[in-house]
């Protein structure tokens, strides 16, 4: 199959990347999610559609139709930098699997390469569209931002049972996991919900590392330029010590904790 | 595989101590050497130029006040006051003299300089008109380069005005022998040669004039060794006075006789090295490979008991030594090489002559004296290659987190094949160090003349457009109206004209400067430690160096390459703008309003053309005149016009964005430079190399060059080095190592600068120093040169600007070196403020 030619949807390819998988990486973003955190850093991943975004007075467009072969091209640009640092091509968005063809094509096309792969991913899709990822794939960095599906639901507008079981079915495959969970306050910053997270997680067969992401602000302008209500503007990031605190926690479940990517 | 101690070590509490007495005056001008100089010469008039040279180094010493400053145990200072300065009225004079006013209290490196001072140089200078190697070399330039240097089409001010430098010695064999084994191998030289041979006359005298130089050398060790013992007498406290007995003794010793432990092989160093800037004011004496020449002698000190502590306390005072004195520059060199350096490199790491690894417990602890001493000097390097131990590169990048913009990394990978393309041998290029900001040689056997003019490229660009025609001369060639030309090629080939044509005046400028200095300035003291001088019976300066070499600096490819793309694409691709419009374009500045601080510097000129014209000028004249001068006359249509040029510019690729097409152009154009230089010989019989960086000239140059067709507005500063325009790298680091990777940096023997700034952030943990260094790596292995970083935020930088008093150590990578930010000029602290800052998220 010539995986060049397949066709996909982008907003982002971002080059020395390095918190985002191990050692220097180049993202590509897919645009398309089907939650809406109200966190979100990226609002402007979220509709698939190509979108008109105002940011420091001038108008961007967002979204970009491109080829498999012209994103391997560029992420190729960079080969020497992953081999020597052990990175290569993360796919993020957005999320990944809502372009379950490109996604797969440029995972092959970057294998064919000798370029190791990982995406950023909720999880939130049939598992027959995951398993399709899965041979191309060396990691898999998934978020689990709740073990409450209502809160989940409120929160993200998707409840958290496919997500919760594709975590235990990526778990059994060979593909290298780590879960990470964005620490929203308000949300599921309390030592409990975090505590009930750390446990799932390391209950998953083979599961080690848990990441913690604190809450920050950065793309809170987006909103603004997208025409968008900000709805999280009164939350303050967690303190240093509160997220030293969660780590803690994380760590008393038998798992490798990290504050950030 | 070797073994190395690779831990970091704790700082003595004398560090600080001495380091605080140090940081406290504002340096300052002490005129004793210029006194004991000018009286020598007086009584030297008619003897030949060797013995007259060493008989005043030999009256300098022997008259210079000797200072122990507290708690020092490496001693030896050129002035009384710590980071002081002396003058050396021999090379150039009139600038100081003009400029005495206004040390104290110019922006870049002031100093200070007393109403006495004053008064006696200005006695001593009287001596000096006329006799100076800056004025003889003038009237050996023809009158197109003067001409040229009038119009800042390239300025070889550094040599022009000043010493050479530029040199690495012997220090292995003074260290191993001292000048009493020098002064033998001198007279074994001596014994050989007979009378009539036909180059007996020259060759003995200066003989003559090294043995009595070196002997000048042991005399002040020993003056030192006295004053120790006077200071031990009168001390009262029983630690001190062992420590000054111990410098007696040490004093006594070395540099005479052979060094027999570490602390006689430091302070052995130092002596060296002080002396060397004693005889001449040439900058970029460099230490080079002190992890390796000092080895043997750490290692015979540790097997008889000294402590790791105190062998790092006798570095770190080495390293506080060098930053224990200071030159002056003129204002304007002073801009170009600004933040007081002295560029004294001091590399570690790297290969032995025979291709393995030569880390060692010292090269850690260079790193670790960087760390304690935490000042500008030495400019500490090390080198990369494909086995350096990962310990050591680790180690290296936490250095540079620090900020201190310490150390700069080489790649012997690209290095040893560039200077064995020019005549070096493989042992001999696996030997290299880095002389002053970047460039590569081999010690003890080079003159290498680095950093021999600064050479602006976009300035001939500027001709083409004036068809050689500037401000009432014919400066460059009459390459045509360039409104008529008709195809790319045709305006290619007219820049390529200009620039070969100021390449030719350049070397002519070079080579006067280089003639004068062998007549007037040759340095035996310096020449004695160079192979093969003694040998050959020629001074360095007269070419008794094995290799010989002048390395004249191009900078400006990053803004050459966008003008050549947008001028390629704008107009002969696309036809959207024509070669009228360009030009009508630069002319008016893209209707933009001139820079206030630039307009302010060319009314004064304006103004003192007119009053030595004899016209009274009143102030309201020069509130015309200023006004004049900044405004610009641009319609609103024209404005308009130049607008929309100014973002279809801004819409094409630029370089350091890993683009293809423009990178390619940036080689070729850089091809133009440095394939043009290498065809030229100098005075020494040795050949011209081109180098790719800027010191901090791209500040003051760029001042002196108008609006590019790359957008770069009137007076702004042009791209450092070979790295891209500030700002327009907008992909992220490696795509910008893949674009300054494209150059060729093998023929810019002379050395290539490329500048990275980093967030502090990007560094942070043990992941960011492993990502840095496989950045770094991957850089190399793509046959990148050199590579430099500030890690410091922008808020951090804006704050020093606000609040100097509370930053007086921050110090920030420049060029091919670290400086005080707060003695930085103010356009330069912008310059760097604004490179384009990596990893910020």
């Amino acid at each position: 199959m010539d995986y060049s030619a397949v066709k996909g949807r982008i907003f982002d390819i971002q080059r020395f990347s390095v918190h985002d998988g191990p050692g220097i990486r180049t993202i590509v973003f897919l645009k398309g999610c089907p939650l809406r955190c109200r966190w979100c850093c990226n609002p402007e991943s979220q509709s698939y559609e190509i979108q008109q975004m105002t940011l420091n007075g001038k108008v961007k467009t967002v979204g970009k139709d491109v080829t498999a072969g012209e994103v391997i091209a560029e992420v190729e640009r960079d080969y020497g930098y992953y081999k020597r640092s052990g990175g290569g091509m993360t796919l993020s968005g957005g999320e990944t699997l809502t372009q379950p063809d490109f996604a797969t094509a440029l995972l092959a096309l970057a294998h064919q390469r000798g370029i190791r792969t990982a995406i950023e991913s909720t999880g939130f899709a049939e598992f027959s569209v995951i398993s399709k990822l899965l041979p191309h794939l060396d990691l898999y960095l998934m978020d689990i931002k709740h073990m409450d599906s209502d809160k989940h639901k409120a929160f993200t507008g998707q409840g958290n049972d496919l997500i919760l079981a594709n975590a235990q079915k990526i778990a059994r495959s060979p593909v290298k996991l780590i879960i990470r969970t964005p620490v929203i306050p308000g949300f599921n910053d309390t030592v409990e919900e975090i505590g009930a997270i750390a446990r799932f997680v390391a209950s998953l067969p083979g599961v080690e590392e848990m990441h913690l992401l604190p809450y920050h602000r950065i793309g809170s302008d987006k909103y603004k330029g997208l025409g968008r209500e900000y709805t999280l503007a009164h939350i303050d990031p967690p303190s240093q010590e509160h997220m030293q605190k969660l780590l803690q926690v994380v760590e008393g479940c038998g798992l490798r904790g990290q504050i950030g990517g | 595989m070797a073994e190395f101690y690779s831990e970091k070590i704790a700082k003595s509490p004398r560090i600080d101590l001495i380091k605080d007495n140090m940081l406290k005056e504002m340096p300052q001008i002490e005129a004793d050497r210029a006194v004991y100089l000018t009286e020598s010469y007086k009584q030297t008039e008619g003897e030949p130029i060797y013995t007259r040279r060493a008989k005043a180094f030999y009256h300098i010493l022997d008259n210079l006040p000797v200072t122990i400053r507290d708690h020092e145990l490496i001693v030896g200072a050129a002035t009384v006051h710590p980071r002081g300065c002396q003058v050396f009225p021999e090379y150039s004079f009139e600038w100081v003299e003009a400029e005495f006013d206004t040390l104290a209290t110019r922006s870049a490196d002031p100093f200070y300089i007393s109403e006495e001072t004053k008064k006696t140089l200005h006695e001593v200078y009287k001596y000096w008109k006329g006799k100076t190697t800056s004025e003889l070399a003038t009237s050996y330039m023809s009158p197109e380069t003067l001409t040229a240097m009038e119009a800042n089409m390239f300025t070889p001010g550094n040599y022009f005005y000043n010493g050479i430098g530029h040199v690495t010695v012997k220090y292995d064999r003074v260290l191993e022998v001292g000048y009493s084994g020098i002064i033998k191998e001198i007279e074994d030289e001596i014994a050989k040669i007979r009378v009539g041979d036909g180059n007996y006359c020259k060759k003995r005298n200066l003989l003559d004039a090294m043995i009595l130089s070196c002997k000048a050398v042991i005399r002040y060790a020993n003056r030192y060794a006295q004053k120790a013992r006077e200071l031990a007498q009168k001390e009262g406290n029983s630690t001190r006075r062992a420590e000054l007995l111990k410098i007696a003794e040490v004093c006594e010793r070395v540099p005479e006789f052979g060094a027999r432990n570490f602390h006689e092989a430091c302070q052995s160093f130092w002596f060296v090295q002080l002396l060397i800037q004693t005889e001449s004011s040439g900058h970029s004496i460099s230490p080079g490979r002190f992890d390796q020449y000092m080895y043997p002698y750490y290692l015979k000190s540790r097997k008889e008991g000294m402590t790791r502590e105190q062998a790092q306390e006798l570095m770190d005072l080495v390293w506080l030594k060098l930053n224990d004195f200071l030159k002056v520059r003129d204002e304007a060199s002073a801009e170009g090489f600004a933040g007081y350096s002295l560029f004294q490199n001091l590399i570690a790491g790297g290969q032995d002559e025979h291709g393995n690894d030569a880390t060692n417990d010292l090269s850690f602890m260079s790193i670790t004296a960087t760390e304690h001493v935490f000042l500008p000097q030495p400019s500490f390097s090390v080198r990369v290659w494909n086995g350096s131990p990962r310990a050591f590169l680790l180690r290296a990048a936490e250095l540079t987190r620090t900020g201190i913009g310490f150390p700069a990394y080489y790649n012997d990978e690209v290095i040893i094949p560039s200077l064995m393309s020019r005549g070096l041998t493989l042992e001999d290029a696996r030997k290299y160090n880095i002389i002053g900001c970047v460039e590569p040689q081999v010690a003890g056997k080079t003159d290498g003349w680095h950093d021999a003019a600064f050479f602006n490229m976009c300035r001939p660009l500027e001709m083409v457009f004036k068809n050689g025609y500037e401000n009432g001369k014919q400066v460059g060639l009459k390459t045509g109206n360039v409104e008529d030309m008709t195809s790319f090629s045709e305006f290619y080939s007219a820049y390529k004209a200009q620039s070969d044509y100021f390449v030719s005046l350049l070397v002519n400028a070079d080579n006067a400067i280089d003639v004068a200095h062998a007549e007037r300035c040759p340095l035996p003291y310096l020449s004695c430690m160079v192979d093969d001088c003694i040998k050959v019976g020629k001074s360095v300066q007269e070419g008794g160096a094995v290799y010989n070499f002048t390395g004249p600096q191009g900078f400006g490819i990053a803004n050459m390459a966008d003008a050549m793309w947008a001028i390629k694409t704008l107009v002969f691709d696309q036809g959207k703008y024509t070669l009228k419009d360009f030009k009508e374009a630069l002319e008016n500045n893209y209707g933009k309003d001139m820079d206030w601080h630039k307009g302010e510097k060319l009314t004064v000129q304006v103004v003192k053309e007119l009053a030595k014209k004899g016209k009274t000028v009143s102030d309201a004249d020069i509130k015309t005149v200023y006004n004049t001068i900044i405004a610009n006359n641009c319609t609103k249509e024209q404005k308009d016009f130049y607008a929309k040029m100014l973002a279809d510019i801004e819409g094409l690729p630029k370089f350091g964005n890993d683009d293809v097409n423009v990178d390619a152009m940036a080689r070729e154009v850089a091809y133009i430079y440095t394939r043009e230089v290498e065809k030229y010989t100098n005075p020494r019989g040795g050949r011209y190399q081109a180098g790719l960086y800027p010191v901090s000239a791209n500040v003051p140059l760029g001042a002196q060059t108008g609006a590019t067709p790359d957008g770069r507005l009137a007076f702004t500063p042009v791209a450092d080095g070979v790295s891209p325009a500030a700002g327009r790298d907008v992909k992220g680091p490696t795509a910008s190592c893949n674009s300054v990777s494209t150059l060729d940096h093998f023929i810019a023997s002379n050395g290539t600068l490329f500048n990275m700034k980093f967030h502090p952030t990007a560094l942070a943990g043990r992941h960011g120093l492993e990502n840095f260094v496989a950045l770094v790596q991957s850089y190399f292995d793509r046959k990148g040169s050199h590579m430099q970083f500030n890690v410091v935020s922008r808020e951090t930088l804006r704050d020093a600007q606000k609040n100097p008093e509370k930053y007086k150590s921050l110090v920030v990578r420049v060029a091919g070196y670290s400086a005080l930010f707060t003695s930085l000029s103010r356009s330069l602290q912008e310059d760097i403020i604004n490179r384009t800052e990596q990893g910020g998220f």
